[in-house]
C-alpha cells in the first residue's frame, strides 16, 4: 500500500474516499480501521457507509456544505488515534457440491483450461478466501484470493436464472448468488446455505474482513444439509481468526 | 384497509428506504419521487416517513374497506373516487367501499397515494419499502388488502391550493455533479456529455434508466465501488445508465456524473422517448 487515501465529493451527500487502485490486504484492513474510527467519532454525521474494495463513500445525513471541512474532519479521523473497539473476525467453513448436477459449467471450463475437474474443485476448495465488502445483492459477498488458475471469464450470455446458493467464478473472483438471480458467471456448484435472511438479526453472518472456506459435499450430503437446514437444526462452522 | 381489485402496471408500497444496511449489499429503495410523495405526506400531516402507494402509470382500481382521508400527488392518471374525478394535491375523504380509480394518463409517470397515517405495511430493516427477498411482497396484486388505521380526527378540507411546479414534470434538464470518474473522459466527451441531449429507451424501471444513445468510449472498468441513486454509469459498450432507487450498492462501471436529489425526482416522472439533457452545476 503505497499511500493515504485521496477524497472526491460524490453527489449532494457522500464523500468517496479512495486507496490505490489495487486489490489488497493492507488496504482492506485500513478501511476497516477508517470505518470502525468513523463510527466511533462523534463528529461525522453519517448515515451509512459502504466499502468498496478499494474505497469507502460515506454518505452524510444531510448535503454537504462545506466539502473542505468535511475532509479536513474526515483526514483528522483517519489519522487520529482513536481507541476503537477490537473486531472478531472468522473462519467461515460454507458447504458446497461441486457435482456436475449444480456445477453446470465445471465440463466447459475444464475444457476451456488444460484442468479435469477434479483438480478445479480442489484448487476452488482448498484457497482461504477475504470477505473484502458485500455488494452487487443482499449477502453477495466479494471475495478476494482465489487462485490465477482458476481465472475464467464472465459466459458472453449471462443467464437469465441463476439459483440461490450457485457458487461460480466471474473473472478473478469467486462468489456465491445468495438469491435467484440473472447472472453471467461460469457456476461450478451449489450450497444449501443462506446467505441472506432478513428474518434475522444478523440478515447475513459473514462480514468484511472474515474468511470463507468452501469445503466439498457429496450430492447426499447436500440434500441432507438442505433439510437440516430447513428445521433449523444445522449450524454454520465457524473458527475466530487471531490477529 | 384498501383491497386491490386492479393491481395495474407496477404498483408497489414505498416509504424513504433502508438507509445504513449497505454492509449487507441492501439497497436504499424507496419512493422514487420524493418530491411528490413529501407533499402527499405533508397535506395530510403525515410524517415523511409515513408509507405511501407508489402507482406507475395509472390503469389501477382499489376498494376503500374503512373511511379514511387521503391525498394524492405527483403524475396525472386521472384518479376518480365512484367515477368522479378528484383533485391531485388536496385532501380527500373517503368512505367504506368508495372505489378508487386510475384512467388516462395526462402527465407524469409515477403518482403517490396517501392515507391518513399512512400504510401499514411490515417493515423489514426499518423501512416498508418493497423490495424482493426482503419483503415478503415484492409488488402489489390483485386482492391485496393494504392496512391503515382509520384516523381518529374528522375531516378538514385543505385551505389553500397547493400549486406545483410544472417544470418538475416538463423539464428537459437534470442537474448533476461531476461523477468520481468524469476526469476519465477526454476533454472532447466531458464537453459531449453535458450538451447532447439524450433519450430515455424503453428500458426505465426502479433500478435504472437507460438511454437509447451509444456514447463511444474507451474508459476502463473499475474496481467494484459504490454507486448511490443518481449515478450515471457508462458501459464499454456506450451504454449510459442512470441508476435509480432500487440501485445496487455497488458497481464496477465508470461513474461519469451523480444526479441531484431534484433530478432524480424530475427523472422519476420521465419514461420512453422522452429527452433529458445534463446540466453540471
Amino acid at each position: 500500500m503505497d499511500k493515504k487515501p485521496t477524497y472526491k465529493q460524490f453527489g449532494e451527500k457522500a464523500i468517496l474516499v479512495e486507496w490505490q487502485a489495487i486489490i489488497d490486504d493492507e488496504i482492506l484492513n485500513d478501511i476497516l480501521h477508517f470505518v470502525e474510527k468513523i463510527k466511533a467519532s462523534k463528529e461525522i454525521n453519517c448515515i451509512d457507509l459502504i466499502q468498496g474494495y478499494n474505497s469507502l463513500t460515506i454518505i452524510y445525513k444531510e448535503f454537504i456544505e462545506n466539502f473542505n471541512e468535511e475532509v479536513a474532519l474526515l483526514k483528522s479521523v483517519y489519522s487520529s488515534t482513536l481507541k476503537i473497539a477490537k473486531q472478531d473476525y472468522f473462519l467461515w467453513e460454507i458447504p458446497v457440491c461441486y457435482d456436475l448436477e449444480f456445477g453446470i459449467d465445471l465440463q466447459e471450463i475444464s475444457k476451456k483450461s488444460s484442468l479435469e475437474i477434479d483438480e478445479i474443485i480442489k484448487i476452488h476448495s482448498e484457497t482461504i478466501y477475504k470477505v473484502f465488502f458485500v455488494g452487487f445483492l443482499p449477502g453477495f459477498l466479494y471475495l478476494g484470493g482465489l487462485n490465477e488458475k482458476l481465472f475464467f471469464d464472465r459466459k458472453p450470455n449471462p443467464r437469465l436464472h441463476v439459483a440461490k446458493g450457485s457458487v461460480a467464478i466471474g473473472g478473478k473472483q469467486t462468489g456465491v448468488y445468495p438469491q435467484n438471480s440473472a447472472g453471467g458467471w461460469n457456476i461450478i456448484g451449489k450450497t444449501p446455505i443462506d446467505f441472506f435472511d432478513v428474518n434475522t438479526p444478523n440478515p447475513c453472518f459473514a462480514k468484511a474482513g472474515d474468511f470463507i472456506k468452501f469445503n466439498p459435499i457429496s450430492l447426499d450430503q447436500f440434500y441432507q444439509l438442505e433439510k437440516e437446514i430447513e428445521d433449523e437444526k444445522y449450524q454454520l462452522i465457524k473458527t475466530l481468526q487471531h490477529a | 384497509m384498501l383491497k386491490v381489485l386492479k393491481p395495474g402496471f407496477f404498483t408497489t408500497i414505498q416509504d424513504k428506504g433502508r438507509v445504513g444496511f449497505a454492509n449487507l449489499g441492501v439497497p436504499v429503495s424507496g419512493v422514487m419521487d420524493t418530491y411528490s410523495a413529501d407533499l402527499a405526506n405533508s397535506i395530510l400531516n403525515n410524517f415523511l416517513q409515513a408509507a405511501v402507494l407508489e402507482i406507475t402509470l395509472g390503469s389501477c382500481k382499489f376498494q376503500f374497506l374503512k373511511n379514511t382521508i387521503i391525498c394524492i400527488s405527483g403524475g396525472d392518471f386521472s384518479p376518480t373516487i365512484n367515477e368522479k374525478p378528484i383533485v391531485l394535491n388536496s385532501r380527500i375523504q373517503v368512505f367504506e367501499n368508495d372505489i378508487l380509480s386510475f384512467g388516462k394518463v395526462n402527465f407524469g409517470v409515477r403518482c403517490y397515494v396517501a392515507v391518513k397515517g399512512g400504510f401499514l405495511s411490515e417493515l423489514k430493516l426499518q423501512s416498508s419499502s418493497f423490495y424482493q427477498n426482503i419483503t415478503q411482497k415484492s409488488i402489489v396484486e390483485k386482492g391485496d388488502i393494504l392496512s391503515f388505521k382509520e384516523p381518529k380526527e374528522s375531516f378538514s378540507s385543505t385551505k389553500s391550493l397547493i400549486k406545483i411546479d410544472q417544470n418538475h414534470f416538463n423539464t428537459i434538464r437534470l442537474d448533476c455533479f461531476k461523477g468520481p470518474e468524469f476526469e476519465m473522459l477526454n476533454e472532447y466527451q466531458q464537453e459531449k456529455i453535458t450538451t447532447d441531449i439524450f433519450t430515455i429507451s424503453n428500458d426505465f424501471n426502479r433500478m435504472g434508466v437507460k438511454l437509447n444513445e451509444i456514447f463511444a468510449n474507451n474508459l476502463p472498468q473499475i474496481l467494484t465501488s459504490a454507486v448511490l441513486p443518481g449515478t450515471i454509469q457508462l458501459t464499454p459498450s456506450g451504454k449510459i445508465i442512470i441508476l435509480m432507487r432500487d440501485c445496487q450498492v455497488t458497481g464496477g462501471y465508470p461513474r461519469i456524473l451523480q444526479l441531484t436529489t431534484s433530478s432524480i425526482n424530475r427523472l422519476a416522472q420521465k419514461s420512453t422517448n422522452q429527452k433529458i439533457k445534463f446540466i453540471v452545476i
